[in-house]
């Protein structure tokens, strides 16, 4: 990586805030259609104990969505990747359910489960699990077929491929579509905190923007995109951690 | 001698594909047999039978004079992708087939220094006594192929089951390879099927060549080697006798491959040159 390649990540978005802050003055764009990156950050710094009061509470219930995620997504991606009987039969539901907007289904959730935080983690949850299913899945169905006969010809049975050679081969696609599905994540809390809570990040802004408070709507956009980031970052390291050994000579190239 | 694998009047169908019809062969116990014929004439397929990983349409395939109806655990296999476990290193992918083959599997914990021991003696039969910790991404390719050749052999197989394990690689490496493999062989005194499109190759390593017709394929001439003695080196490539099988091998596949219709061919070029 050269020094530019580096500072990219850096520069850009410092580059695009002062694009907006010009922006926003030389046309003088009224602050409740688009405030200034300036104004925006003054209301972050103003509220900075309420936003922290509804952010960890969209912290906590995306991790917890997403945890179940995890879980629930490896045992099906190893499932579905494993067997072609429950290929066959799972995957068109699968892809049925995944083509269902999940906004449609929080209203459901509410008259089930109540507002509050059930219905952000099980948004979440529902959001995030997909990718990793798929990827799990893909990371298994893979097995080069050569492979499998050398296994096969010594009596092992497809527990045992999948034990020695599915799971470990399939990690690296786990890890790949863990730092993807935790940004869905964040999106299904957000998306049910901003129907039916009456606290986390989406609550804030929807109240802020009832209030034409358009800097705190904004500021909570802001806080949003750090958290994903952050995370999507804590990922991004430990998929380099333990799954070094799939990215030096030959590429994995596989995202979620 | 008693044959290990016996095949009568086997096929094999995919589907609607006839891979294999009417195929029959002998493998005698402790022999070297090489597999030779045009591409897709079902060579792998062949392999596939003979390891029971494919039942037989019909006819029937004997290994221990017994017909065999799923995998047989007494086989090791070798492919031209050495297809290692990259997470593994050197040594904990030749011991693969341990963790899974029975009784084996059973007592890896109790036996594990006697089969790390095992290991350790084939992989310096193949020169790689030093890397048994590096992994798969820090070989060569022929250093892979010899892992996979460790690896096939790890469980102590009486038959032991090539296809064109040699086929990726250099002329060089793959010259390299063959002494490795015949010295592994005369050592052990397995039961081995190679299968090759190289001619040279399955003269200089096996007893006997078995050579296969056009899909569907079946066995069209075997031809025995016995003539040059072993063990085989660099002045067995140039005997007469070997040079002149060789040829003869030659003369059977090109009998094998599609007939081109001379007559044709220059019909056409010759409307061309009319047009023109
Ligand atoms: N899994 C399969 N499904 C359908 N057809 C196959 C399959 N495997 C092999 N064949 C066909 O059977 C024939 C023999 O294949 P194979 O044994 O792989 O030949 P070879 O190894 O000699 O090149 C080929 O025509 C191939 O297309
Ligand atoms: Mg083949």
């Amino acid at each position: 990586m050269t020094k530019l390649d580096r500072l990219g990540p850096i520069l850009l978005p410092i580059a695009m805030i002062l694009i907006w802050e010009l922006a926003c003055r030389v046309f003088e764009i009224p602050a409740f259609v688009l405030p200034s990156p300036l104004l925006i950050w003054g209301a972050l710094i103003d509220n900075l104990y309420i936003i922290w009061f509804h952010a960890s509470q969209t912290l906590f219930t995306t991790v917890i969505g997403f945890a179940i995620a995890v879980v629930f997504g490896a045992i099906l991606g190893i499932m579905v990747g494993s067997s072609r009987f429950a290929y066959t039969s799972l995957y068109p539901m699968l892809v049925g359910f995944n083509s269902i907007p999940k906004v449609a289904i929080v209203p459901v959730l509410v008259v089930w489960f109540g507002i509050g935080a059930v219905p952000a983690v099980i948004t979440a949850f529902m959001l995030s699990f997909f990718p990793i299913a798929v990827n799990v899945a893909t990371g298994l169905a893979t097995i080069e077929p050569e492979l499998r006969d050398v296994l096969r010809s010594l009596g092992a049975s497809q527990l045992d491929i999948v034990r020695k050679i599915g799971i470990p081969r399939s990690l690296p696609y786990l890890f790949a579509s863990l730092k993807i599905s935790i940004t869905l994540a964040f999106v299904g809390s957000v998306i049910s905190e901003t129907l039916a809570s009456n606290r986390g990040i989406g609550t804030l802004m929807t109240q802020a923007s009832a209030n034409f408070r358009i800097p705190l709507v904004f500021a909570g956009l802001v806080v949003i995109a750090l958290m994903g980031v952050v995370m999507y970052a804590i990922f991004a390291i430990i998929e380099k951690r333990m799954t070094g050994w799939a990215t030096r000579g030959t590429t994995f190239g596989v995202g979620g | 001698m008693k044959n290990l694998v016996e095949l009568i009047d086997v096929s094999l169908t995919y589907g609607k594909t006839l891979a294999v019809s009417n195929l029959s062969m002998k493998v005698p116990e402790g022999s070297f047999s090489a597999v030779v014929g045009p591409s897709g004439c079902g060579k792998s397929s062949l392999m596939k039978l003979v390891t029971g990983l494919m039942p037989a349409t019909s006819g029937s395939v004997l290994v221990d004079n017994k017909e065999i109806s799923g995998p047989v655990s007494i086989v090791g296999m070798a492919f031209q992708n050495p297809n290692l476990l990259p997470w593994r290193t050197t040594l904990q992918n030749v011991l693969l087939p341990l963790e899974v083959v029975r009784p084996e599997r059973h007592q890896f914990r109790a036996r594990r220094e006697e089969f790390v021991g095992r290991a350790m003696d084939l992989l310096k039969i193949v020169g790689l006594e030093n890397f048994a910790d590096h992994y798969p991404w820090q070989l060569s390719g022929g250093m892979q192929q010899r892992v996979s050749l460790c690896r096939s052999l790890i469980h102590q197989p009486r038959l032991l089951m090539l296809d064109e394990p040699f086929g990726a690689l250099d002329a060089f490496t793959r010259e390299e390879l063959w002494d490795v493999l015949q010295a592994i062989w005369l050592e052990r005194r397995f039961t081995a099927i190679l299968v090759t499109h190289d001619l040279r190759e399955a003269l200089y390593l096996a007893d006997d060549v078995h050579v296969m017709s056009n899909r569907p394929g079946r066995v069209v001439r075997t031809v025995s080697t016995s003539a040059f003695s072993r063990p085989r080196n660099e002045h067995t490539f140039i005997e007469p006798a070997f040079n002149e099988s060789v040829m003869e091998l030659r003369a059977d596949i090109r009998r094998q491959r599609m007939p081109i219709d001379v007559a044709a061919v220059s019909q056409g070029a010759s409307k061309v040159e009319s047009k023109a």
